[in-house]
């Protein structure tokens, strides 16, 4: 049970260059992987690839093997994949409907369309909304909502559907402190209570500090660091490899190369 | 067709202006047409060559406000000036000379159908021509590490290049009022160290800077004024050193903001006010204060 890539190539149709190059991963159900790189490293390739979009939807050319539960994405359909792996795209906007005319129904959309009976729809829509913190939000127009707020919708859309693997490309980007930390929290529980594995590209390493069990970094399409979180936001390289440490790991940095003498009261005032 | 009081301010003139001028908030407020109230009374009073940032929950007024001062909003009521006189009569091509804004969404700004086409808009538009405008585009292409991809499709470039593209072309027109909206989102370890460059640069040249930004650790370094906003309103207004420090944090969770770590670890410490790390690792180096 999992979401496996191995020895995993992938080149874009007309491109020329492999935006993956060699990539190992695996997505356990109950886990959060978070997947961290520079700019352009290929972070949101490997959540096409890893939910079978790629190449079974936007083609391109795969080598190696992605397969979800033992089966190799190549074989399944577009609709198979979906009730396996919910994707959320890094672009919120682009992932709404369009068709709905309240934030309820489009949270509604993808439940009423896997065909479940109403009175499920309305409990799975209440709960994705819960999640997210957005109850407040049911009433209103999907199509005028801020930034923020339509990120948050668009991911109670994908909880919605209940996946049994979740890959979310920075499902944090536009969001404000507060909901940053509410999203992690969220997705912490949805991993622990309903068991969904969850793929989570994200720049903020501190929401992966917080919630990941284990992180992936990414340089120029092949896997550079992989292991479990704490050690890996931890690894002296992150920086060279283009992302940025969390806070706690940065200031401790700070503290010794100024030559203070580490102690466990400066651990736990950072903590 | 001309703002009275100020001839400068009135005409799109051939050079940038220079220095920066004062800006006044008075007593401004906004609603959008669906009714939902934006600012709510705000006055704040910006000077010359000041380095700002704006921070507050998503819908707090932040954007709202900064877009009044390039007349792509006017206010419901009270006013905003520029060097004393009132833009509310001054022509968005006109404000377009002195204050340059970069949106939060490069996609709502790029058109061109490469790079450097994208950055030479802007200054093109105020006139500047032949070699000026060649090596604006340059140095504003390689400000933000764009220099290798002039002739790229702008929207061959990944989010986070095609921010920077939205940052160069509103760098190259080289106003006397630079205001970034979010200009750290998305980007990687590498683009928040050029964005700091770049802002450090434009105070350092005298420009006013004002960012709306999440990103606190940026906030607290780059800036040494931080007005936070709360529902339209400002809550707190200072340098990050008090803006940050513990007395403050009741009204700044108020706002749904959470201070900086170095800010958090040093108030546990009883460091006083460390809002960056490297005022947090001075702390310690001096020892525990005696109070």
């Amino acid at each position: 049970m999992a979401i496996e890539l191995s020895a995993v190539r992938y080149r874009y149709a007309g491109a020329s260059v492999f935006a993956l190059r060699s990539i190992d991963l695996r997505l356990e159900p109950g886990r959060v992987v978070g997947v961290a790189g520079a700019n352009e490293a290929g972070k949101s390739t490997v959540c096409l690839v890893a939910s079978g979009l790629a190449p079974g939807v936007v083609g391109g050319l795969l080598e190696g093997s992605v397969r979800i539960d033992g089966v190799e994405t190549a074989t399944l359909r577009p609709h198979e994949l979906a009730q396996r792996c919910g994707l959320l795209f890094q672009n919120a906007a682009t992932q709404l409907s369009n068709t709905t005319a309240t934030v309820f129904e489009e949270v509604g959309f993808g439940p009423c369309n896997l065909g479940l009976p109403v009175a499920e729809v309305m409990e799975r829509v209440w709960w994705a909304l819960r999640a997210v913190g957005i109850e407040k939000l049911a009433p209103r127009d999907p199509a005028r909502l801020s930034g923020g707020e339509g990120q948050l919708v668009a991911l109670a859309s994908v909880l919605a559907l209940r996946p049994k693997y979740l890959i979310l490309d920075e499902p944090t980007s536009e969001l404000d402190p507060a909901g940053t930390s509410l999203v992690a929290d969220a997705l912490g529980r949805v991993a622990r209570e309903t068991g969904a594995g969850i793929l989570l590209v994200e720049h903020k390493t501190d929401v992966l500090a917080k919630i990941a069990d284990e992180v992936v970094v990414l340089e120029r399409g092949a896997v550079a660091l992989a292991g479990a979180a704490a050690p890996t936001l931890a690894d002296p390289r992150l920086a060279e490899l283009g992302v940025e440490p969390p806070a706690a790991v940065r200031l401790e940095r700070m503290v010794r190369a100024a030559g203070i003498e580490w102690s466990a009261a400066l651990a736990e005032a950072i903590e | 067709m001309t703002a009275s009081g100020s001839p400068a301010l009135g005409s799109t003139p051939r050079v940038p202006p220079a220095p920066a001028p004062s800006i006044e908030f008075e007593a401004v407020s906004f609603a959008y047409p669906d009714g939902t109230r934006a600012l709510a009374d705000v006055s704040l009073r910006i000077e010359p060559g000041e380095s700002v940032a704006i921070v507050g929950q998503n819908g707090s007024g932040k954007s709202t406000l900064v877009r009044h001062l390039n007349g792509l909003l006017r206010p419901g009521s009270g006013r905003v000036q520029l060097d004393g006189v009132d833009v509310r009569p001054v022509h968005v091509a006109h404000l377009a000379a002195w204050v340059g804004l970069a949106f939060q969404n490069p996609d709502r700004q790029l058109f061109a159908g490469h790079v450097s086409a994208e950055v030479e808009f802007g200054p093109r538009n105020l006139g500047i021509r032949g070699a000026e405008l060649t090596e604006r585009v340059a140095l504003a292409l390689a400000a933000v590490g764009l220099d290798g991809v002039a002739g790229a499709n702008p929207y061959d470039l990944g989010y986070s290049r095609r921010k920077l593209l939205a940052l160069a072309s509103v760098l190259a027109m080289r106003t006397p009022v630079l205001i970034l909206d979010e200009p750290t989102t998305g980007q990687d370890a590498r683009g928040v160290a050029r964005v700091q460059d770049v802002v450090a640069r434009a105070a350092a040249e005298g420009r006013t800077v004002i960012a709306i930004s999440h990103d606190m650790r940026f906030v607290a370094e780059c800036f040494r004024r931080v007005v936070v906003m709360r529902a339209g309103r400002v809550a707190l207004d200072g340098p990050p050193s008090a803006v940050f420090a513990e007395a403050a944090w009741p009204e700044l969770r108020a706002a749904y903001l959470e201070p900086p770590l170095p800010a958090v670890a040093g108030a546990r410490l009883g460091l006083g006010a460390t809002p960056t790390g490297s005022a947090f690792v001075a702390a310690l180096a001096a020892g525990p204060r005696n109070r």
